[in-house]
């Protein structure tokens, strides 16, 4: 029976490029920059990485298939570098590759790049894109706002909540996140914004308004990781290790079977409870330092919150409004400013939440450092839809704890 | 003992009713004769319908009850049918989920199409399903703009319990332009009003009416209902007291609250007759194109044990009154909105899987599990969920006339939509099986979770880089 992947892979280096519309950079750029600040961090040369993963999910927009862009941005030597896809999960996807390369003993040191570029495409919110001949027939196009803010309506239907509350709360997830981003200089919104003005604002897909949607950005983020012997044999002292990596991919049974109720995310539930038995975690609310969860848009996070297993399922609008997952909460929620305001660069925002808790846990957030020396944080990188997509689910943390 | 005649009937009309006042405001500097016009309302298909989605409804609303396995051949008569080469009654049929073996006819090119159809089904012996359709094309501004109304009707003819049957009829063909629109042009081209209602209405029906009354030895006196799918005021009228019909058997044209629905029109009015006909009562249809079809049909003691799931009337009390006439005109492509970016998305329709998914995409069959029992959408080759993983244990389950609930929904102004904006969500069929799917026919704050929903057959996209257009099921609003 296989062990899980707990405490087998340390990351060496973490870079993020800084997000937002990178109007004069191509992507190969933005790669560049995450790269170079992973590999000062790692202090390791190019001639040492054994293989890489690329991370992106809008290649006819941006940067096209295959791992050639990566492998031709660093001019890396050579070595195998693969292209994966699995939605707005696809970062997390390349760490996960990279790491079970070295947990596999196969590779000494992998690199893992999220990367996108959204705004080359003329127009705002994410590309329209097609999903395969059968659905374009039967299924729904829509947009990114209108299949979450679905989530809105059965969750209010599900646990009676009214819909000014449930606004409210949603508010507060946004406001809250604005807050944080305002102290992050890589965020691509680094604005504070009002409770008034988030609920004030124009609707994008009822009850979502814009507000209610995280920005949609351009960047790329980079992870080096290696065994715990090598990177002491290199010389690090601090190590943080991978406590947990779980993917749960729906097979079609909240779209089509109907036990689902549309409230929250069946996926995120099973990775989660994977997640915590393969770290050693028992009560995540006390146990967990913080976390970065997949805040496409705010009713996302809400939803997560229960889904996580944090906060009880129909209570997480009122751990919210509690301020529990506010910076300076219990749990902090996307301290970095989440996908709201650190960005959405699809591709990239896997890597961007691990990077943010790599960060956290050696103490080098700067300014948005938790005081309190963080032990386990978790991300959380979604793609797809409620009714059907991939959850992911990153847990690291010290590699003593 | 079986007869042979018409076993059942049905119609359509679209839910929105246009004010014709509305399109007077906008127009009245230009055209300003038409203030007499400017009264009452006209029904506007949706932009995702068409004559093929309208006749497909009024298919429906006859076939209610009724095993549509009985079905030989459907027809479908129309001067706005969708596609020149490609069988629009083939649509119709998979939509109806008819089995293959059956024949399909599309009757088009002059405003007494439906006649004619329901002629050539009349003078066989199969059981054909006609249906006739229209989606006006008037000019803005037009007279044709303030008369013409879009609906559908069907009517079954067959061997079994005839509600009606066939007395006697009588066609003419004399090349008569009244109006006319070549293949591909947008718009009808009118002569003179008083020419076509002097020369042509009475000059060629008058005659054309008394034949048929001779040739069935009936009077004029004893015709209970004379359907005249004029919209020309007046002409029903003259044209009845010529023949000697009474006046109180003038059928209305239905032009207050419909408009004029062009070749569908007749089976429209012969459909909305035969809601209140009564054992015995002579029902004479006139309709007028390039000469004329006159078909005299007698009420049977049937009447009344068939009855359509709306009818006309029933289509008629399911409205959405509009005043928006730039919506109606951006609907009809005769005012270009800026779409912007999201719209240029390409409609591509892989016409192979088309074919291999047109049980799904056409008649929203989906899958019944033979081992669990789980019904979903569409079918696959592994059933979804709480299965043993076995291949191939499927079997069809057509899902079209299953009632559903909204399950989620959300009204989506980001994502392009010739109607934003649009709405969406998931949706569960009663009895098992759930999609995600577009809502349809909604008025404002109507959708909500748990609120009842039945499927119509609409137009999913159309893809403009290449004249194509896709049809899916949405979820109207049950009724």
């Amino acid at each position: 029976m296989a062990k899980g992947i707990r405490d087998k892979v340390a990351i060496l280096g973490m870079g993020c490029a800084k997000f937002g519309e990178r109007w004069d950079k191509d992507e190969d750029q933005l790669m560049l920059e995450a790269y170079e600040e992973a590999m000062a961090d790692a202090g390791i040369e190019a001639s040492q990485i054994d293989a890489a993963w690329l991370g992106a999910a809008f290649d006819a927009q941006n940067i096209g298939p295959s791992g050639i862009p990566l492998a031709v941005a660093l001019r890396l030597p050579d070595i195998g570098v693969t292209k994966v896809e699995n939605y707005c999960a696809s970062g997390t996807e390349s760490f996960r590759g990279a790491v079970y390369a070295v947990a596999s003993g196969a590779c000494d040191i992998a690199l893992a790049m999220g990367a996108e570029k959204l705004k080359d495409t003329g127009y705002g919110g994410l590309p329209v894109r097609t999903r395969g001949t059968t659905h374009d027939m039967v299924g729904i196009t829509g947009s990114a706002p209108g299949n979450f803010a679905q989530l809105a309506s059965a969750y209010r239907g599900v646990h009676g909540v009214s819909k000014d509350d449930l606004k409210r709360a949603m508010a507060h997830v946004s406001v809250k996140s604005h807050a944080n981003g305002a102290k992050n200089p890589k965020a691509h919104l680094q604005k504070a914004v009002t409770m008034d003005q988030v609920l004030g604002a124009p609707m994008i897909a009822e009850p979502l308004g814009l507000f209610d949607c995280c920005g949609v950005s351009d960047g790329a983020a980079c992870a080096i990781v290696t065994t715990p012997e090598i990177a002491r044999a290199l010389g690090k002292t601090d190590i943080v290790t991978v406590k947990a990596l779980q993917l749960a991919t729906s097979n079609g049974w909240e779209m089509q079977a109907q036990g689902w109720n549309g409230s929250y995310f069946h996926t995120t539930r099973v990775a989660a409870t994977r997640a915590y038995d393969e770290a050693g975690i028992t009560d995540p609310r006390s146990q967990l330092s913080l976390i970065e969860v997949h805040d496409c848009f705010s009713v996302t996070e809400l939803v997560t919150m229960e889904d996580l297993h944090i906060s009880k399922e129909g209570q997480g609008w009122r751990d919210v409004l509690d301020g529990f997952y506010d910076c300076d909460g219990a749990i902090p929620c996307q301290i970095d400013g989440g996908l709201k305001c650190f960005g959405h660069p699809i591709g990239a925002s896997g890597l961007r939440m691990i990077y943010e808790n790599y960060l956290q846990i050696l103490g080098r957030a700067g300014e948005r450092q938790r005081q309190d020396n963080p032990v386990f944080a978790l991300s959380h990188n979604l793609g797809g839809m409620p009714n059907q997509n991939v959850s992911s689910i990153a847990i690291i943390g010290r590699a003593d704890a | 003992m079986s007869e042979f005649g018409i076993l059942s009937f049905g119609a359509y009309v679209p839910i929105t009713r246009l004010q014709r006042s509305a399109i007077h405001a906008t127009n009245s500097w230009f055209a300003g004769g038409l203030r007499g016009l400017a009264k009452g309302e006209k029904a506007v298909a949706n932009w995702d319908e068409d004559s093929v989605t309208m006749a497909l409804e009024a298919a429906r609303d006859a076939l209610d009850g009724i095993d549509r396995a009985s079905v030989q051949r459907v027809a479908i008569a129309s001067t706005t049918l969708p596609f020149a080469d490609r069988q629009n009654a083939g649509i119709v049929k998979e939509a109806l989920n008819l089995p293959d073996a059956v024949g399909a006819l599309d009757v088009a090119g002059s405003q007494r199409a439906a006649t004619s159809a329901l002629l050539a089904a009349l003078g066989g012996n199969e059981t054909t399903l006609v249906t006739a359709a229209e989606i006006t094309t008037p000019k803005p501004a037009s007279e044709r703009e303030m008369t013409s109304g879009d609906a559908a009707a069907a009517v079954l003819v067959g061997t079994g319990t005839p509600i009606a049957t066939l007395v006697a009829s009588h066609s003419v063909t004399m090349d008569f332009v009244d109006h006319f629109r070549e293949a591909g042009e947008a718009h009808d081209y009118d002569w003179e009003a008083r020419w076509v209602r002097d020369e042509g209405f009475a000059r060629i029906m008058n005659p054309a009416i008394a034949a048929l009354l001779k040739k069935a030895g009936v009077e004029g006196a004893a015709i209970d209902h004379f359907l005249v799918p004029v919209a020309v005021k007046g002409v029903p009228e003259m044209l009845a007291k010529k023949a000697g019909i009474g006046e109180g058997a003038v059928a209305d044209t239905l032009g207050a609250n419909l408009g004029h629905a062009g070749a569908a029109h007749a089976l429209v009015m012969l459909a909305g007759t035969l809601e209140k006909a009564k054992p015995g009562e002579r029902i004479l249809l006139a309709s007028f194109g390039q000469g004329c079809d006159l078909i005299l049909f007698e009420v049977t003691g049937a009447i009344g044990s068939v009855k359509p799931r709306l009818g006309v009337s029933g289509w008629l009390a399911r409205r959405i009154e509009s005043t928006n006439y730039a919506k109606y005109l951006f609907h009809r492509g005769l005012l270009q909105l800026d779409r912007g970016a999201r719209a240029e998305h390409d409609s591509k329709t892989a016409l192979t899987a088309l074919w291999r998914g047109r049980k799904a995409v056409l008649g929203l069959v989906g899958g019944r599990c033979t081992k669990t029992g789980t019904v979903q959408f569409p079918k696959s080759e592994v059933s979804v969920g709480g299965n043993d993983h076995a291949v191939g244990t499927q079997e069809d389950y057509p899902l079209a006339e299953v009632p559903a609930k909204v399950m989620t929904w959300t009204a989506d102004a980001l994502t392009y939509s010739p109607d934003p904006p649009s709405y969406y969500g998931n949706i569960d069929f009663v009895g098992g099986g759930r999609m995600m799917t577009e809502f349809t026919d909604f008025a404002g704050d109507a959708l909500d979770v748990g609120a009842d929903l039945r499927m119509m057959f609409r137009i999913k996209a159309y893809d403009e880089n290449r004249g194509f257009r896709r049809y899916f099921w949405k979820a109207a609003p049950a009724f």
